[in-house]
């Protein structure tokens, strides 16, 4: 109902090119090209090539995905192999 | 056992625990301060990682799980740490890290990786040696997946580990565990349990090290203290009987009680209890020591559990002692506490404590009978004991006073402390005649003869004194009666030397009278000797005259020749 003329952002964090990385850069691509089409542009982050933003960020476990806005600020981890449960955890009310 | 015979060890300049470990916490190694809530471990884990950064040049990293990083620098300001300026000048840094539950949703397998870059950047910025994780279970209330999360941390100690930085894991006590998620298992060089404990009202803190690999460490719980000064674990447990023995004697203040004993008063280091009924003089005795202890240039302690500095200091000017010039130059310290301020533990720690940083010669504990309400007497014993033998194996005279309630034939103290030392000395408070005299007897002096006599205790504007005992005929007597005894004997010396003066005159006139008599009969004599001279003398003329007249007559018949 909300007819955003922007896509909203995605920040996935990751650190390297560690197996749960890959799988989580893969199956978020899948999601945000599948289901949530149109609505979200990804930004991948390697905390490993600019650590800094770990703790700016407030990250801890690897990887993160993190939706700013709208607030609630809303982060999932995990390699998101589960494209319900990252959909309903992306839900924000009035969507 | 099979670590090196001397494990390294960093200093966490925690006072007295130090010592007990023989160096600190295992350097390089992962250390758990576990403990539940508000009993230190906070305060213990910053004061590891300020110590190394401020005094041992060993940078650290704080990392916090729970508190925010100004909340901890604001807590501890109090205590002398800088912990901003030590951040400014790159000794320190914080790391903050916050989880909110709420906003996570865990989707597939993950890692903590974030976690270690964080720290691995907080540590290559300071350079750091030292690492605290402030509580690090909090983690186990954010992440659902446990068997992720504790592969995490087994790696998150191997990596500490493997690049030797000695690190500070503080965890909450668990229901029957160390820890409640059993962080023990991960971390297996050193756990020290801090417990806090409420006993009648009274708490205490105690420490022990439940673990550590590869040291010889004590296993008894200690005391620990929280104050103005920090932490500081105060080991009373360590003491032996290597105590310093003396050959010197100290003056007591009253010169009359050294004086009873030979060799003029008691030996330094010895444990003197001064024991007697309420208003006996006790404490006044006491102050006597601290006052003569101070005037030969010593410092003193004297532990209140009564009254207060003030209070001591007017009474005993009234006795002559003045102790206001001696606190002034800082030679004695008063200190007043009521036994239920702390427990018997603690209250031995401080008083442990401020003996050494003080390092006085000579400590008045005023009265020990105040800890029987506070304790069980066996602990009250056990403490007193290892005060007494810390007392003496640092050279330190102590003068205990004991409060007895009764002044019968048994003088036990109630806290059987008799045997521990070494002088003992009961003063009395007598009624005889309607009133009350005070009386001092020397029980017990070691190692030295001693007086057997009750004395007459006085206290007056001039100090304190112990009239020589006066016997009368039913015994040794005092006060009024004692002055009664004096004046009845007064009295009959007098009548003595009157009756004597008398019979001295009486007995002068007879000699005079006997004298006049000789001189009468010598007066005799001479008359008597005068007759008889001239009786002589008439003799002799009578003779000659004969003799003149046979001549004459022989002269005159001439004629008829001779005659035969």
């Amino acid at each position: 109902m909300n007819d955003t003329p922007q896509p909203r952002k995605l920040t996935l964090y990751v650190a390297g090119q560690t197996p749960k990385s890959i799988a989580a850069i893969a199956n978020l691509k899948a999601i945000v090209a599948g289901p949530l089409a149109g609505q979200y542009e990804i930004e991948v982050i390697d905390l490993r090539q600019n650590p800094k933003l770990a703790k700016e960020h407030s990250i801890v476990a690897i990887p993160t995905l993190v939706r700013e806005l709208p607030v609630p600020i809303r982060k999932v981890i995990g390699d998101l192999s589960d494209v319900e449960k990252v959909l309903v955890a992306l839900k924000v009310q009035g969507e | 056992m099979h670590a090196p015979p001397s494990l390294p060890k960093s200093l966490t300049g925690i006072e007295g625990f130090d010592d007990l470990t023989l160096g600190g916490l295992p350097t390089g190694r992962p250390s758990i301060v576990c403990g539940s809530a508000g009993c230190g471990k906070t305060l213990f884990a910053t004061t590891f990682l300020v110590h190394g950064a401020r005094d041992y040049d060993e940078p650290g990293v704080f990392v916090s799980f729970e508190e925010r990083p100004a909340d901890i620098i604001a807590n501890v300001a109090s205590l002398g740490f800088d912990m901003d300026r030590l951040i400014a000048e790159e000794k320190l840094a914080m790391e903050h890290i916050a989880i909110n539950p709420a906003e996570l949703a865990e989707i597939g397998d993950y890692d903590l990786e974030g976690l270690f870059l964080r720290l691995e950047l907080a540590i290559d910025a300071v350079g750091a040696r030292r690492v605290v994780l402030d509580t690090i279970e909090s983690l186990f209330s954010a992440f659902t997946n446990q068997a992720v999360l504790r592969a995490e941390l087994r790696r998150l100690f191997d990596w500490l580990k493997d690049r030797g930085l000695t690190t500070v894991i503080t965890a909450e006590r668990g229901d029957g565990t160390l820890t409640r998620q059993g962080l023990e298992e991960y971390v297996s060089d050193c756990v020290i349990l801090l417990d806090h404990r409420v006993h009648n009202q009274i708490s205490t803190r105690r420490m022990r090290i439940v673990k550590y690999r590869g040291t010889a460490h004590g296993t008894n719980e200690y005391p620990f203290l929280i104050d103005r000064d920090g932490f500081s674990v105060l080991p009373v447990g360590s003491l032996g009987l290597n105590h310093q023995v003396f050959e010197e004697r100290i003056a007591s203040g009253v010169v009359d009680l050294d004086a009873m004993i030979q060799g003029g008063g008691f030996h330094r280091a010895s444990s003197i209890l001064v024991s007697g009924v309420a208003g006996a003089g006790k404490s006044s005795l006491a102050a006597s020591f601290l006052h003569a202890a101070a005037a030969r240039g010593e410092r003193a302690i004297y532990f209140s559990f009564e009254e207060a500095e003030r209070q001591i200091v007017r009474n005993m000017r009234s006795i002559g002692l003045d102790l206001e010039p001696f606190l002034a130059q800082g030679l004695i310290r008063f200190i007043s506490a009521r036994p239920t301020f702390y427990s018997l533990e603690m209250h031995l720690a401080i008083m442990l404590r401020e003996v050494q940083k003080f390092r006085p010669q000579l400590v008045v504990l005023d009265p020990i009978s105040a800890f029987m309400e506070s304790g069980d007497p066996l602990e009250v014993q056990s403490m007193l004991l290892r005060m007494v033998d810390f007392l003496k194996s640092s050279g330190i005279t102590g003068v205990f006073t004991h409060l007895m309630h009764t002044q019968g034939g048994d003088y036990a103290t109630d806290v059987g402390l008799s045997s521990l030392m070494d002088g003992w000395v009961l003063m009395l408070n007598r009624e005889v005649g309607g009133e009350f005299n005070r009386e001092l007897y020397l029980l017990k002096a070691r190692g030295t003869a001693h007086s057997n006599q009750v004395r007459e205790f006085v206290m007056n504007d001039q100090g304190i004194q112990l009239l020589p005992p006066y016997l009368g005929e039913g015994g040794a007597v005092t006060g009024s009666t004692r002055r009664a005894e004096e004046a009845r004997t007064r009295r009959a010396a007098a009548e003595r030397a009157a009756q004597l003066e008398r019979a001295r005159i009486q007995i002068d006139i007879r000699r005079r009278k006997a004298a006049a008599q000789i001189e009468a009969l010598q007066a005799e004599l001479a008359g008597y000797e005068a007759e008889m001279a001239s009786a002589a003398s008439a003799e002799t003329e009578y003779q000659r005259r004969a003799a003149d007249d046979a001549a004459v007559m022989q002269m005159s018949r001439r004629g008829d020749g001779k005659t035969t």
